[in-house]
């Protein structure tokens, strides 16, 4: 029975490992510029996670095998070097193995969050509610206008709750369901939720940020791809979470161009 | 001459009535009982709704026999809505988190067992005891109740992020009546914990017995006196958290929602409050919670381990040291659940460095469980089968905690499947094996008879490769980026992992199912099992000194006197057994160590 549990441990560490090996499911490919860190941070982890899950199930299942057999009158062994060399191996090694990958980590995740965006940066405002995201754009003025959330009305399509009447920013200002980018062109993304807490999740622009009622929260990215891709909400947000999701449209400078000239002239 | 025993120590007299004996009883033995059937009614519920959950995760628009006259609005023609998927969600983590992965390893298993393993006839409170229980028993028909409101229950997960929970039911179906029946359940919860745990803490520093010195307890004592520690100081927190969200609801407060949110075209009557406080209040209570689901299985297989490897472990010092670092670093990690929630990005790599160093102590448990094994003769039977498979599964979902500790990983992995997978290898499906493994080892003590060994078996091997075969994927399909709490995948990028969930789905009905033998095996033992006798398993602990089951005072009236520690195994005996018990005079010969 002990032999049998030691087979079953092995192959199922084995069979757990092959599908990432294979790369049998795998996240969208990377299309932004800070994604290669992330990527290669998950990899390295992955090694770092996998040898020790390997190294665990099958000294575990050798045991089991070895020492699990009827000896009777058998004598009792003791792990040579004892307690002291795997606590001093667990201090050390695992030690050194998890301030190496949060020292890695760190530098990643420093040139998502801690780096400012570029003073040219394109600024695109989205806000989230239930179950939809908006974006706006600031028009030929470059300034977004003040939002009023007592004017937001989604039946008279005010989705912003903007007063153009009044505030002479607002007028301009470009609101859409569909979020359009220009390629190699950095981002500053400004987020707000409308009404509970949701998510910007786009897994191939490597960007997940919740938009947090309250907070005026913001992220910024370079997209390297054209193409057009989804944007998933991954924060609970209510019985329409599951279909909560927009599309990120990735173009040309041109066709950007074209496309804000002509949600212009339709606004 | 050894004394063997002291002084009669009676603190209450026997129960005279059968409320007394077995309703209202102040019975440490009794109470534990009761919240182990508790549990054992909670897990086949939360079961039950993880089953409805799995299939409609496979099948989006299969019909499920019976589920519209459960609940017509929520499955119209037997097809499950997506608000009722989320309502099934929030109840199942909300049921298995408090009413099983607390209530079982922890409540029931240490009231039966601490005051016994620490030589006391009982805790020193038994009314609070008693109270602690018929609180926690309150708690859960509170929380039922949420299924018989017109709503239904609330939808906003275990979790309950604000302002989705604050704001009424004009955030969704649930979020009305059935959130608040969800906060006022868990604030009545929080008391019958705080309750226990203040009884717990009080029994291990009272109520030793002679002899009993804190060196000489064993594992799980130790194990469930940590997690009372951390019981008292998490409960403390989420009990106000659950008030003042009751307060939103129902007081026209605004602590968790701020100003300016508009729903349905409306602005919402709130302002000044903090969505992120409820995080920080939420979380404080969360990742301790995690440790108070998973210390006693700790301590529960350490137990289990030693009695069947016929050795000590290499350090128990090492097991316990590391036992605390784990109860201590769960306060100071809490924020890895946040790092994308609009935290200082600084505070993210203060929360995240701490939770990578939380992978030396449960390294350390590890290594010292393996080490021990080396050079063992351990006994291979349904608790230690389990005791193994929990090491296993610990290992497999710990690993996945070296991603989710990392900030800039948790990027793609935050609210995917990978968390689910993790939480539920490592939380889940470890902490039941955990339980298993100690129903199997304590229920001759508990019930006097013993469990049919072959149907345990059984049940171990169909379990153990079920959960992997239901969990490990999970990993696959957060890595791939399938967000978590979506009641169907209509995202392109999702749709290929659909059969994968499918999979999983069958998986976890099958196991599910097998879930039916230990159910039988449980209840046929108890009515025809063979009797137990007082020490099956040859075990040192004081609760292999007393028959089985034990009379109501314990120790027979007199208090027992410990002459060693609970790791005397594979020692040399006058008498030839490889053992000596605690409460034993005899000094072993020589140890069969290098002998």
């Amino acid at each position: 029975m002990g032999k049998l549990l030691a087979v079953t441990i092995i192959v199922i560490a084995i069979l757990s490992a092959i599908p990432v090996v294979m790369h049998t499911w795998e996240a969208p490919a990377d299309v932004s510029t800070h994604g290669p860190m992330i990527d290669s941070q998950m990899w390295d982890t992955m090694i770092e996670a996998g040898v020790s899950f390997l190294a665990a199930q099958i000294l575990l299942a050798i045991f089991i095998w070895q020492f699990s057999k009827p000896r009777p009158g058998g004598k009792l062994k003791t792990f040579p070097g004892g307690a002291k060399g795997l606590v001093l191996a667990a201090i050390v090694l695992v030690g050194v193995e998890v301030l190496a990958l949060g020292a890695f980590g760190a530098k990643a995740w420093a040139t998502v969050y801690f780096t400012p965006p570029a003073p040219d940066a394109l600024p695109v405002q989205v806000q989230a509610g239930q179950f939809a995201f908006y974006f706006r754009y600031p028009g030929a003025d470059g300034k977004f206008g003040p939002i009023h959330p007592e004017l937001i009305n989604e039946a008279n399509q005010n989705l912003f709750g903007l007063d153009p009447e009044h505030d002479v920013e607002s007028r301009d200002d470009i609101v859409t369901a569909e979020m359009v980018i220009p390629v190699n062109k950095e981002i500053h993304l400004l987020m707000h939720a409308k009404d509970v807490s949701h998510s910007f999740y786009v897994p191939a622009l490597r960007i997940h940020q919740d938009f947090v009622p309250g907070l005026d929260l913001s992220v910024h990215f370079t997209a390297t791809k054209i193409g057009k891709y989804e944007i998933a909400c991954s924060q609970l947000c209510g019985l329409g979470h599951y279909n909560m999701r927009a599309f990120l449209e990735v173009m040309s400078p041109k066709d950007y161009d074209d496309w804000i000239k002509k949600q212009a002239a339709e606004q | 001459m050894h004394e063997t025993s002291v002084a009669p120590a009676v603190r209450h007299g026997p129960p005279t009535t059968f409320l007394r004996k077995h309703v209202f009883s102040t019975d440490h033995k009794v109470i534990g009982i009761q919240y182990y059937h508790l549990a054992f009614v909670a897990v086949v519920m939360g079961m039950v709704l993880s089953w409805l959950m799995r299939i409609h995760l496979g099948w989006t628009n299969a019909a499920i026999p019976g589920l519209q006259t459960l609940s017509p609005n929520g499955a119209p023609a037997g097809v499950m809505t997506p608000e009722l998927y989320l309502q099934l969600m929030t109840m199942h983590a909300t049921i298995m988190v408090f009413f099983v992965l607390t209530t079982a390893p922890f409540a029931a298993f240490g009231n039966y067992f601490l005051p016994i393993q620490t030589g006391a006839e009982d805790m020193p409170f038994p009314h609070f005891n008693m109270m602690s229980f018929w609180v926690t028993l309150t708690a859960f028909c509170v929380l039922i109740t949420a299924f018989f409101v017109s709503d239904g229950p609330p939808l906003a997960g275990w979790t309950s992020y604000a302002p989705l929970s604050a704001i009424g039911k004009a955030a969704g179906p649930g979020q009305g009546a059935g959130q608040v029946i969800w906060a006022t359940a868990l604030g009545i919860f929080c008391i019958g914990q705080l309750l226990g745990s203040l009884n717990f803490i009080s029994t291990v520093l009272d109520m030793r017995c002679k002899g009993m010195t804190l060196n000489r307890l064993p594992y799980t004592a130790w194990a469930w006196f940590i997690t009372s520690c951390m019981g008292l100081t998490a409960f403390a927190v989420l009990m106000p958290a659950t008030i003042l969200l009751i307060l939103d609801h129902v007081a026209g407060t605004s602590f968790f929602v701020p100003s300016g949110l508009v729903l349905n075209d409306q602005l919402v009557p709130h302002s000044g409050g903090s969505t992120l406080l409820w995080q920080h209040l939420f979380w404080f209570f969360g990742h301790p919670e995690v440790y108070i689901a998973i210390v006693p299985g700790l301590g529960i297989v350490s137990h289990v381990l030693v009695t069947n490897m016929r050795r000590p472990m290499l350090s128990t010092k090492a097991i316990l040291y590391s036992m605390w670092a784990l109860a201590f670093l769960s306060y100071m990690v809490y924020g890895h659940h946040m790092f994308v929630s609009g935290m200082n990005p600084f505070s993210s790599l203060a929360f995240s460095f701490p939770t990578l160093m939380i992978t030396i102590p449960s390294t350390i448990v590890v290594l010292i469980w393996i080490g021990s094994l080396y050079g063992a003769k351990l006994r291979i039977n349904s608790a230690s089968l389990f005791a193994l498979g929990f090491i296993s599964m610990f290992v497999s979902g710990g690993v996945s905690g070296f991603f989710l500790a990392q900030p800039s990983i948790d990027i793609m992995l935050h609210a995917t499947y990978f968390v689910v997978g993790h939480f539920h290898m490592v939380m889940g499906v470890a902490a039941m094996f955990g339980i298993f493994s100690g129903t199997y080892f304590w229920f001759p003590k508990m019930y006097g008879r013993m469990m049919n060994e072959t149907l345990g078996r059984i049940h171990f091997w169909l379990t153990f490769v079920g959960t992997y075969c239901i969990f490990m994927p999970f990993h696959y399909l957060g890595w791939a980026g399938n967000v978590r709490r979506y009641a169907a995948f209509t995202d392109d990028f999702l749709k290929p992992l659909i059969p994968l969930h499918q999979f999983v789905s069958v998986a976890a009905l099958l196991t599910g199912a097998v879930q039916l033998i230990f159910i039988y095996n449980f209840i046929n033992s108890r009515l025809r099992g063979a009797p137990a006798p007082a020490n099956p398993w040859e075990g040192t602990s004081l609760e292999w000194i007393m028959p089985s089951p034990p009379p109501w005072n314990n120790f027979g009236g007199k208090d027992p006197v410990v002459y060693h520690d609970a790791d005397q195994y594979g020692v040399r005996t006058a008498s030839g057994a490889d053992y000596i018990m605690q409460n034993s005079p005899e000094m072993p010969l020589a140890t069969a160590d290098g002998d």
